[in-house]
């Protein structure tokens, strides 16, 4: 780390718990110095390296080692297969971020980085707006860390992002309104209290976590950037990373220079990105989220700007899908390659299906799905969408009955 | 009674630190420009060359966002409290 440089303007800060520009309220962003960091950061020295995100240790911005963490990332990346047939494209890989450690989402990646660099700063207590799996990781990892830890969400998130905060013991605050108006509010509270917060003032650091992503996927893809990659979109700020992080291997010579799109998917309930990008617009148009996909309900999305860039740079496009969509989407990816992703991974499959139907990614290519959440939080999204188990006796005679009423139905 | 407005933390500096500081202007855009005369530099920050609301800023009155509302013209009654945010990530 060098500095925090605002991305407007390009004006220099110390390396502080500080998020945006005194001059023009742009974001701060991490400066390295990539001559140095070329040096050590090889091949062979990443490949000798623990399997998590932190074998990328230069390129995430913590001062000294990790504290916290340390087991978070190098999730799997899965040939699919038989839903690359289902789609109707040569090639299909999932980034299964859906079984990241220790909360099941991306948010383990972030939180990892915010958590070490917030003790490195001598905070005591952390904190963060979020649409429930953000909360989890902040919850969960701040218990491990010995931190304390105040979690504000929409109140009416699902039940098992609730209980997943809770019960780590994390002051959970839920807000009468939607994710932007929760947010509204933790940047008049982070100024206050003196909370490490790790979306508002330790921005910088935390967005940075999500590079690792990127990094994951392209050692794991044999140190090549994928022709094209499809991400969910509620900030933006995963896109611009992902983008962010294939450059940077590039810059370092860790992958080599290719053609890479990457593009970004939206819910139709809330598409401010998609909706501006398919209209060739560089600024968006605030919206109210009304989706099933609470994680990526955002309306005023922090870094569209930026998405929409990184999607014009790379030639990418967007898209957004209903929540039947999503939820036919949840199913094929569950069905046919035994993941069971939250509405954000159905909305990444299902605009991936449209993507391709539309031929903006070519059935001749090869692409990456970033699944950033696990299914087990939002089980209200499927509840009555997926069947419903058959209640016999336990009794051979019954079960032959009903196999046989099957057999039936499907002859 | 009057408006207020709510000063973020970044923008302190140039109201010797004052959080809470109240206007008589009758919108958004004149709320801009009564504060720019009592805190010379304050406009610049918020609003750009061609005088628009910065992009990463975000301007409420009473908890709406002023984009939903008629932006700089949204206009301002007795009591009214707007707030000035800086865009923040997701989550």
């Amino acid at each position: 780390m060098k500095a925090l440089k605002c991305r407007e303007c390009g004006r220099e800060y110390p390396l502080t718990a500080t998020h945006v520009c005194e001059f023009d309220f742009g974001p701060l962003e991490v400066a390295y110095d990539y001559d140095r960091i070329k040096k050590s950061m090889t091949r062979a020295a990443i490949q000798s390296r623990p399997k998590s995100m932190w074998r990328y240790r230069e390129l995430l911005p913590v001062a000294k080692d990790p504290t916290v963490g340390l087991q978070a990332g190098f999730t799997p990346l899965i040939k699919a297969d038989r839903l690359a047939k289902k789609l109707g494209i040569r090639e299909l890989w999932i980034k299964n971020d859906a079984v990241n450690y220790p909360t099941l989402s991306f948010k383990d990646r972030v939180v990892s980085v915010a958590l070490s660099r917030s003790r490195e700063l001598g905070f005591d207590t952390v904190a963060c707006a979020s649409t429930g799996n953000l909360a989890n990781s902040v919850a969960a990892q701040a218990a491990s860390a010995g931190l304390k830890s105040y979690v504000f969400i929409p109140s009416d998130l699902e039940q098992g992002k609730i209980l997943n905060s809770l019960v780590y013991g994390a002051h959970v605050i839920g807000i009468k309104g939607h994710y932007d108006e929760v947010n509204r509010l933790c940047a008049e509270i982070a100024g206050k209290f003196g909370w490490a917060f790790v979306n508002v003032n330790m921005r910088p650091y935390y967005a940075e976590g999500s590079k690792s992503m990127a990094y994951e996927i392209a050692e794991q893809f044999g140190w090549r950037i994928p022709r094209h990659t499809v991400v969910p979109m509620a900030s933006g700020s995963l896109l611009t990373k992902i983008q962010k992080g294939y450059q940077e291997f590039i810059k370092l010579g860790l992958a080599a220079e290719s053609k890479y799109a990457v593009h970004g998917a939206q819910a139709t309930g809330c598409s401010p990105i998609s909706v501006a990008q398919k209209a060739g617009l560089d600024f968006f148009k605030p919206v109210k989220p009304n989706t099933i996909a609470k994680s990526l309900a955002i309306g005023t999305p922090a870094d569209g700007f930026y998405a929409l860039r990184v999607m014009r740079d790379t030639g990418a496009a967007a898209d957004d899908v209903t929540d039947d969509e999503i939820r036919d989407a949840i199913k094929l990816l569950a069905e046919t390659e035994g993941i069971f992703a939250e509405t954000a991974g159905g909305v990444t499959v299902g605009v991936a299906r449209k993507l391709i139907a539309s031929g903006k990614i070519p059935r001749d290519d090869s692409a990456v799905l970033c699944i950033t959440g696990n299914g087990l939080k939002t089980l209200d999204a499927v509840d009555g969408y997926v069947g419903k188990p058959r209640e016999i006796k336990p009794s051979l005679r019954e079960f032959e009955a009903l196999l046989a009423s099957e057999q039936k139905i499907n002859a | 009674m009057s408006k207020k407005v709510r000063i973020p933390t970044p923008l302190r500096k140039l109201t010797n630190n004052e959080e809470l500081v109240e206007v008589n202007a009758a919108t958004v855009g004149e709320a801009i420009i009564e504060l720019q005369t009592r805190f010379p530099g304050i406009q610049e920050r918020l609003v750009d060359e061609k005088g628009e609301v910065r992009r990463f800023v975000n301007v409420y009155v009473n908890e709406e966002d002023i984009r939903f509302l008629k932006n700089k013209q949204t206009p301002l009654k007795d009591g009214d409290e707007i707030s000035i945010i800086p865009a923040i990530a997701g989550g």
